[in-house]
């Protein structure tokens, strides 16, 4: 084992793969109530969640260097970029 | 740091020592910290760039489904909810043996490396079997896009385009699973072979970077198609 290395505790893992579990119930439970609009802002929301939670614990983000929340982060405000200004284009139609 | 010919029959055997072990890195590195550190930046930057890749056909939904949202509508009676949520928890699960894989590698558990990879591989093989049966529903009911589609709805046009990301997008991300695959397979043979070590154990880290993306990938392409509300 190098110096530097973090092993994560098992029921860091299992707790946040209980979390994953509860937010896909609570995903899948929340599209058979009519929210309107909103029902797809509910599950874009818990999908990020769940998105963040992988991130930081199943691919250790949390324990990394700054210079991989850089990386990681990079690839996400691209795809921001990309949605972001492509969107006002249409909506304003 | 180069090994003398003793040192390599001795590694062969697994009998350096862990402080010798921690010393041998390919000449461009520094120390194993390094090393470590230069793979992960490496798999986080291409994965960077598969965000992207899949981010033109995210683009591509998200101007569809602003213009023709009921079209996604009448596309989400034809999707299976049980299906897609059993493939989501399957795809969880393997993320977590993948996780647990990783930490086992890293705490020198060779067995238990190699159990949970198989595991992973498994899961992974039966979320390609399950999207199967899904796509062989779609094509015998005539929903998959070109002269064979068969939909005598309303908006039929705007419904096929509906199909036609439904098909590339799941289907982009059943290839990453296939490649997933077979990387994990390549991390058993080299666990088998005795490749790693606690101080030697990023290959199997970077592929469980790999297979976390393309489950961050489904838990985003199962509310898109899957969780649209009938009432939108």
């Amino acid at each position: 084992m190098n110096p530097a290395d973090h092993i994560v505790p098992l029921k860091t893992y299992f707790a946040v793969f209980a979390a994953l579990l509860a937010l896909l119930a609570l995903t899948v439970g929340v599209s058979l109530v009519d929210l309107g609009e909103w029902n797809v802002v509910v599950a874009m929301a818990v999908a990020f969640c769940k998105a963040i939670l992988v991130v930081l614990f199943f691919m250790h983000v949390k324990y990394s260097p700054r210079l991989t929340w850089v990386f990681a982060g990079g690839g996400v405000l691209w795809l921001a970029i990309l949605l972001l200004l492509l969107l006002p284009d249409f909506m304003t139609r | 740091m180069r090994l003398t010919r003793s040192q390599r029959r001795k590694r062969r055997k697994l009998l350096l020592t862990e402080q010798e072990e921690t010393l041998i890195v390919p000449h461009q590195f520094d120390d194993r910290q390094q090393q470590k550190e230069t793979d992960n930046l490496g798999m986080w930057l291409f994965l960077a760039t598969e965000v992207l890749f899949f981010g033109g056909l995210i683009a591509a939904y998200v101007v569809m489904r602003w213009k023709f949202p009921e079209a996604f509508v009448i596309a989400n009676k034809d999707m299976d909810i049980v299906l897609g949520g059993v493939n989501t928890t399957v795809l969880l699960v393997s993320s977590l043996t993948m996780a647990l894989g990783v930490r086992a590698t890293q705490t020198g558990n060779r067995r238990m490396t190699i159990l949970l990879l198989l595991v992973t591989m498994v899961l992974g093989i039966a979320f390609l079997g399950i999207k199967g049966v899904e796509w062989a529903h779609k094509f015998e009911e005539g929903l998959f896009p070109g002269p064979g589609f068969r939909f005598n709805g309303h908006a039929g046009p705007q419904v096929e385009m509906v199909f036609v990301l439904y098909f590339l997008m799941t289907g982009l991300h059943a290839l990453h699973m296939i490649i997933g695959v077979g990387i994990v397979l390549a991390m058993v043979v080299m666990a088998a072979r005795r490749r790693f070590s606690p101080s030697y154990y990023f290959p199997v880290e970077i592929s469980g970077l790999y297979w976390h993306f393309v489950d961050i990938v489904w838990i985003f392409l199962f509310p898109l198609f899957y969780l649209i509300h009938p009432h939108l």
